[in-house]
């Protein structure tokens, strides 16, 4: 059972990651986007990581993603459309041809990881408690220096979004 | 529900292809945004994937960590992107490869 | 998953949907006479059937022809807009808030024989956080209504409204934070549990009682994330005509209201399981009354539940009621205003809020 609902949604994922990619409109990009952090946040659910889960659609499909939209609808971008030069088409191929390969390669590779089903997770995980207990106790010294990074990134971005004030006069 | 981890692991790849795929492919800078974005979603995938066939939660706190950096840097690369066009109204990365102007 | 089980669990989502839908359809009524009253006016009563006296007293009119209306009017899309963004935004603006409904706990167990049934669509061990997630998600209605309408009011009162939801998603969810301390878990039915003991024998733990301030700071972000007056800046009725459904005509504009008011009974449900003790009635639990003086009044289990499903009812409907109150009562905020309230106010609010009830966690134990 878990089986098929995981094939379903990896069917899913992938063609809405495809969409991201492919779509020539950026705002349809950015639906897409959202889509797949979506059905990700299910697959997290299906691996028992349910913090992970709302975590992901709280700040990523939920915050960064209406970042992106604010900056496209800001910047009123219009549909792409991409170079017809020869070279252009054949850069894209090749391009194309590179990532099926790494696709497969990495396919591969997985293959060789842990294998089977794993066993029963123990009680209680994925959840808060299990969650905070490591992140405040193993991995303190990351959290702090996050939060640091964080209020770093919020006075750049504040800084570099301003609008250009011009030199008064004094 | 039991889902085999080779599974997740192959989707994890997949989608890490088609997110270095999108970088290459498209031009519109913000699309190239979202493609990274994908990537480290399809990272996240991974180790969410393996901490639960370990039954460990380090996997997990990796997660919430790659999530809060992939925050910053979107909110300072957008901030930047909006700066630049500010002074050459093009989100086309090949036009924006000029570090003139 | 046994046949049986996914009936009732069938039988619970439609349960809570089809309350909630009908909660809404109620308080339109009441908001639009209760405004009436407070305005010293009558309201809507013109639409009655056949002349009847008792149908005329605006029942009619906005439960039966106002749906009626919205329903078979034409469907107008603007020159120029994405149709497919301008059909997803009502889709977007309804659908986060009739799902967060699905964590709320409406009783406590139903035992039918051998059967509990536990009185909650889903049983989540992450209750809270899952609710937040979900009121993340309904700023995609604002955003894609706005900017799919293809006109500059609409993408103004979109832009207002998204930049006022997600300044107060945080104030809303810091608030919850105390919450959470003091309760020490997530899970929405386990907090209405635990607000089953009385203090001193008389007086019933409620959670507003353990986080006044919370409850507040609670409230305001509720009401400003569905942006109802004071903060209702994005919809704007004096100034951007209707903000960012303006281009919305019939079923989708029947949406967007739908989700307003929806939303609202959200905030409402929310603030009732965590603070005002849910379905919890004083004195009651699951074999009867025990009153303080140490009478004991046994009551059959069916009575029980009803009791609980209509205590929870009641108290929803009487927060409802207290936020068209508050509408009708404030003007509305400027801009900067709002924006000042909900980083410069709240926010710290909220967080000394969160350091007090950490100190006194720690220090009453």
């Amino acid at each position: 059972m878990g089986t098929i609902l995981f094939l379903v949604l990896a069917v899913l994922t992938i063609a809405a990651a495809l969409g991201v990619i492919l779509h020539p409109n950026p705002v349809k990009s950015a639906l897409f986007l959202i889509v797949t952090l979506f059905l990700l946040a299910v697959v997290f659910v299906l691996l028992e990581a349910h913090m992970i889960a709302a975590l992901q659609i709280i700040v990523y499909a939920g915050a960064i993603m209406v970042l992106f939209l604010f900056v496209i609808m800001l910047l009123n971008l219009q549909i792409d459309d991409p170079d017809r030069g020869r070279r252009q088409v054949v850069l894209r191929g090749l391009a194309w041809l590179g990532g099926i390969i790494l696709a497969v390669e990495l396919a591969l590779l997985v293959r060789g990881g842990p294998a089977g089903n794993p066993a029963a997770a123990p009680a209680g995980y994925g959840g808060a408690l299990a969650v905070a207990q490591s992140l405040y106790t193993d991995f303190l010294l990351p959290f702090e220096l996050t939060s640091i990074l964080l209020l770093v990134a919020v006075v750049g971005a504040v800084v570099l979004a301003q609008k250009q004030r011009r030199p008064t006069i004094s | 529900m039991i889902v085999p981890t080779e599974w997740v692991l192959m989707l994890s790849a997949v989608l890490f292809a088609i997110g270095v795929v999108g970088v290459l492919v498209r031009r519109n800078i913000i699309v190239i945004f979202m493609a990274i974005e994908l990537m480290l979603n399809a990272v996240n995938l991974t180790f969410v994937a393996l901490a639960r066939s370990r039954g460990a939660v380090d996997g997990q706190v990796v997660v919430f960590f790659v999530m809060t950096v992939a925050a910053a840097e979107a909110a300072v690369g957008l901030a930047i992107i909006i700066a630049s066009f500010r002074n050459r109204t093009t989100v086309n990365a090949d036009e924006l490869a000029l570090l003139r102007g | 998953m046994g046949l049986i089980e996914v009936g009732i669990a069938g039988v619970k989502a439609l349960a809570v949907l089809l309350m909630v839908l009908n909660l809404s359809a109620i308080l339109l009524w009441v908001e639009r006479k209760g405004s009436a009253l407070i305005q010293d006016r009558i309201g809507a009563n013109r639409a009655n059937i056949l002349g009847i006296m008792p149908f005329n007293l605006g029942f009619i009119n906005t439960l039966i022809a106002d749906p009626l209306k919205l329903l078979t009017k034409e469907d107008v899309v603007p020159k120029g807009a994405d149709k497919f963004l301008h059909f997803l935004a009502p889709f977007m603006a309804v659908f986060p808030v009739l799902v967060t409904f699905a964590a709320v706990p409406f009783g406590d167990q139903l035992v039918i024989g051998d059967t509990v049934i536990n009185l909650q669509v889903a049983d989540l061990d992450i209750g809270i956080l899952y609710v937040l997630a979900m009121s993340s998600l309904a700023v995609y209605g604002v955003v894609l209504g706005g900017w799919a309408s293809n006109s500059r009011w609409s993408l103004l009162g979109g832009i207002r409204g998204s930049a006022q939801m997600i300044s107060y998603e945080i104030a809303m969810g810091l608030a919850l934070i105390g919450v959470i301390m003091t309760f020490g878990t997530l899970d929405l039915q386990a907090i209405a549990r635990a607000q089953g003991h009385h203090f001193f024998g008389v007086i019933p733990a409620w959670g507003i009682i353990y986080q006044p301030l919370g409850f507040l700071i609670f409230l305001i972000a509720g009401i400003a994330e569905s942006k109802r007056v004071p903060f209702d800046l994005p919809e704007g009725e004096s100034e951007l005509i209707s903000g960012y459904f303006t281009e919305y005509s019939g079923m989708k504009q029947a949406a967007f209201m739908l989700s307003d008011f929806a939303e609202s009974v959200v905030v409402a449900g929310l603030a009732t399981t965590l603070f005002f003790g849910a379905w919890q009635v004083p004195f009651l639990f699951r074999d009867g009354f025990h009153f303080p003086g140490g009478a004991i009044v046994a009551l059959p289990h069916l009575l029980i539940v009803v009791m609980q499903i209509l205590s929870f009812t009641i108290k929803v409907f009487v927060l409802c009621l207290f936020q068209i109150l508050v509408r009708w009562t404030l003007p509305r905020y400027r801009y900067d205003q709002v924006m000042d309230l909900g980083w410069k106010y709240l926010l710290p609010l909220a967080l000394a809020n969160m350091l007090v009830t950490g100190v006194a966690i720690v220090l009453l134990g």
